[in-house]
């Protein structure tokens, strides 16, 4: 038996659901080499396994940087991550190497949306607080002022960074009775018009709202934005919610920020390490609020990412155009 | 809990409620407000008034003792008006204020019997209690406690592909048992999560409040059966008394998210155990139980899948001020005899 051409190989650094792995065996355009795990491959496994491939389907916890495409050598022509964040990715370094690279927006973009929402609302009307009342017998009758929280109607939300998501959060909090929707970023954008949103500067927007929702994507513009400085400009019974990438946060100046009462409480889906270690600060506040990033954990959600990775894997293979391609 | 009566001097009970107010954040100014109109306008009717100053509720002897001779009393949902509170109080009552929108708690015969008039909050409250429906439902589906749970403790290893995946509202269908103001309110804020169907059942279908969110009417089996949501925003009758019950369950399909934020006595504590630890359900969230509190041993609190608050849909600053100033304007307005603002039909 021989081949008319090198078979091309790929490898995959997690074992993705199903529908995505079905995809890349049936297509029989490659032969896949599988971490088949779902914990994240080693560093020196990946070296190992990326040694000529030609394709490489990774996740955002897998860092591909130089080094590793450097192991790779020179059949590397696609990388295809599951996620519609890139920052795990050496951008400069893939260009140079003329890799092309796949990454799944809109397609998370509802569950993502609906996760912010679902940790706005557990942050603002003090859910997890609640939860643990009732666990631990402080629950003892209804009483006029107990737990009480913020309410959404006839409030300000301010999204930092109107994407697909933001935009996505913004329509799904609008019927809750928002009065005014602010957004901030590099320029105003024609889509907000669909959602009345207000395009001001930062500060104006940490000075009103009493909801502040960021939503950018992580870069050296926003690394470190939520700082000190960004909190204290903002209202003393602001909610601040970041489901976007830790880093865009200064963790010790939130900390300080929640306990000093300057705002009134935070919910994080993203953090810096992640996992966060169990004894970091933030997770014994009472008002903070943090989820283990699962902006786009549904079962439906996860599948198709894993169709979209894998279709993007195989049109870079074969050279055709990608259904998501990351313009690099 | 305010009783009114015209005898005693009202100094004291002023300084009592500063005492209570005081206490409070700034968040809480309205509170003040709303006591001091109560005041002023008692003050100018020539009303005093009596309060229970706790946060705890008020013991039943209490109750008993201190409604005697009353023409007003004001009440939450805690106290249980019965024809014996109404007894010890005598024929001087005229007014029940209840700070609440449910009134399970009274005995509309016994209150109607005796001429009482009744004033409730309907309105001030929906927007909260859909608001939290809604975050219970998000919290349920979304698996957001267990995942806090799991980042407290150690349980979060790096992102994987399927680890605490939930169910999404995106094409789902969303069903409504009892589509009052409230069950309007849900389905309003929940359309542009991409709810695929909106359907309802109730006593009868009510097709101005459907027309509004476009939900179809079905039987309470069609609900059980289409559901991938579903939200119990119905009042407490003896009618709907523990009628989410096997029956309903086992309908169900095996993904389905069911909330139950109108009155505990709606729901079969034991059947909705059952349902949920043998996988005939995907999860649960409740903000009412039989009893409140629920008692920290009972089976439900074992179950990942079961999200139990407490009794907190209407606690938002804004919202409680709303229902107390109401409820102080519907007595006011039955002291002097007027139409008040939200009278309860009896």
């Amino acid at each position: 038996m021989h081949f008319a051409q090198p078979v091309l190989r790929v490898f995959v650094t997690r074992r993705i659901p199903q529908e995505g792995l079905e995809l890349l065996q049936r297509a029989a355009v490659c032969t896949v080499s599988l971490w088949d795990s779902d914990e994240p491959v080693p560093r020196a496994e990946l070296l190992k396994g990326v040694e000529g491939a030609h394709g490489l389907l990774c996740l955002l916890s897998d860092r591909i940087d130089a080094e590793v495409l450097d192991a790779a050598g020179p059949n590397l022509k696609v990388i295809s991550t599951m996620s519609v964040g890139f920052d795990h990715l050496a951008i400069d370094e893939i260009k140079k190497r003329s890799i092309r690279v796949g990454y799944t927006p809109d397609v998370l973009t509802d569950a993502t949306a609906e996760l912010t929402v679902a940790l706005l609302l557990a942050t603002a009307r003090r859910l997890p607080e609640g939860i643990q009342e009732v666990k631990s017998g402080g629950w003892s009758s209804w009483k006029p002022l107990w737990l009480c929280g913020y309410g959404l109607s006839g409030s300000t939300v301010g999204v930092i960074g109107l994407g697909r998501i933001g935009l996505a959060v913004a329509r799904r909090l609008k019927p809750f009775g928002v009065k005014r929707l602010l957004y901030s970023g590099r320029q105003p954008k024609p889509q907000a018009q669909e959602v009345d949103g207000e395009y001001v500067p930062l500060d104006s927007l940490l000075c009103e709202s009493d909801f502040v929702v960021v939503s950018c994507a992580l870069s050296p513009e926003t690394q470190g934005l939520c700082d000190k400085a960004f909190f204290t400009k903002m209202k003393t019974t602001a909610v601040f919610i970041n489901t976007s990438r830790g880093a865009v946060v200064n963790q010790e100046d939130l900390y300080e920020a929640l306990t000093a009462g300057q705002i009134a409480a935070a919910g994080l889906d993203v953090t810096t390490p992640e996992p966060l270690p169990t004894d970091h600060p933030l997770l014994a506040l009472k008002n903070c609020v943090v989820l283990p990033h699962i902006g786009s954990a549904t079962y439906s959600t996860r599948g198709i990412m894993a169709k979209l990775t894998a279709n993007n894997l195989l049109a870079g293979l074969t050279g055709e155009a990608m259904p998501s391609e990351l313009k690099l | 809990i305010i009783f009114l009566n015209k005898t005693k001097k009202p100094q004291k009970l002023l300084m009592k409620l500063f005492s209570l107010i005081v206490i409070h954040s700034q968040r809480q100014l309205l509170w003040i407000h709303t006591f001091l109109s109560l005041c002023s306008s008692l003050f100018f009717l020539r009303v005093q008034f009596e309060l229970w100053d706790s946060d705890d509720p008020i013991p039943r002897q209490e109750l008993l003792k201190k409604v005697k001779g009353c023409d007003g009393l004001l009440c939450v949902l805690t106290e249980k008006i019965d024809a014996e509170v109404l007894n010890a109080a005598g024929p001087n009552l005229k007014v029940l204020s209840t700070m609440s929108v449910g009134f399970d708690h009274l005995s509309l015969g016994e209150l109607k019997k005796r001429g009482i008039r009744v004033g409730y909050t309907p309105e001030v409250l929906t927007d909260a209690v859909a608001e939290l429906t809604i975050a219970l439902l998000l919290a349920t589906s979304r698996r957001l406690i267990e995942a806090t749970h799991e980042a407290k403790t150690g349980g979060w290893g790096t992102w994987r592909t399927l680890w605490l995946c939930g169910y999404e509202l995106a094409d789902s269908t969303v069903g409504i048992f009892g589509l009052g103001r409230i069950g309007v309110a849900i389905a309003e804020r929940l359309k542009p999560f991409k709810v695929k169907k909106f359907i309802y059942t109730d006593v009868a279908p009510r097709p101005e409040l459907a027309a509004a969110i476009q939900a179809e009417y079905v039987s309470m089996d069609e609900l059980a059966r289409q559901s991938d949501f579903l939200a119990v925003c119905c009042a407490l009758t003896p009618e709907t008394q523990g009628i989410c019950n096997k029956n309903l369950f086992s309908k169900m399909k095996n993904t389905s998210i069911f909330i139950n934020t109108s009155r505990g006595g709606v729901v079969n504590q034991e059947d909705l155990y059952e349902a949920l630890s043998t996988g005939q359900i995907a999860g649960a969230g409740l903000d009412v139980t039989v009893p409140e509190p629920l008692p920290t041993n009972h089976p439900l609190f074992t179950l990942k899948n079961c999200v139990i608050l407490p009794h907190i849909a209407s606690a938002s600053y804004t919202t409680r001020n709303a229902m107390s100033a109401l409820a102080a304007n519907n007595l006011l307005a039955g002291l002097r005899g007027e139409p008040m603002p939200k009278e309860l039909q009896l």
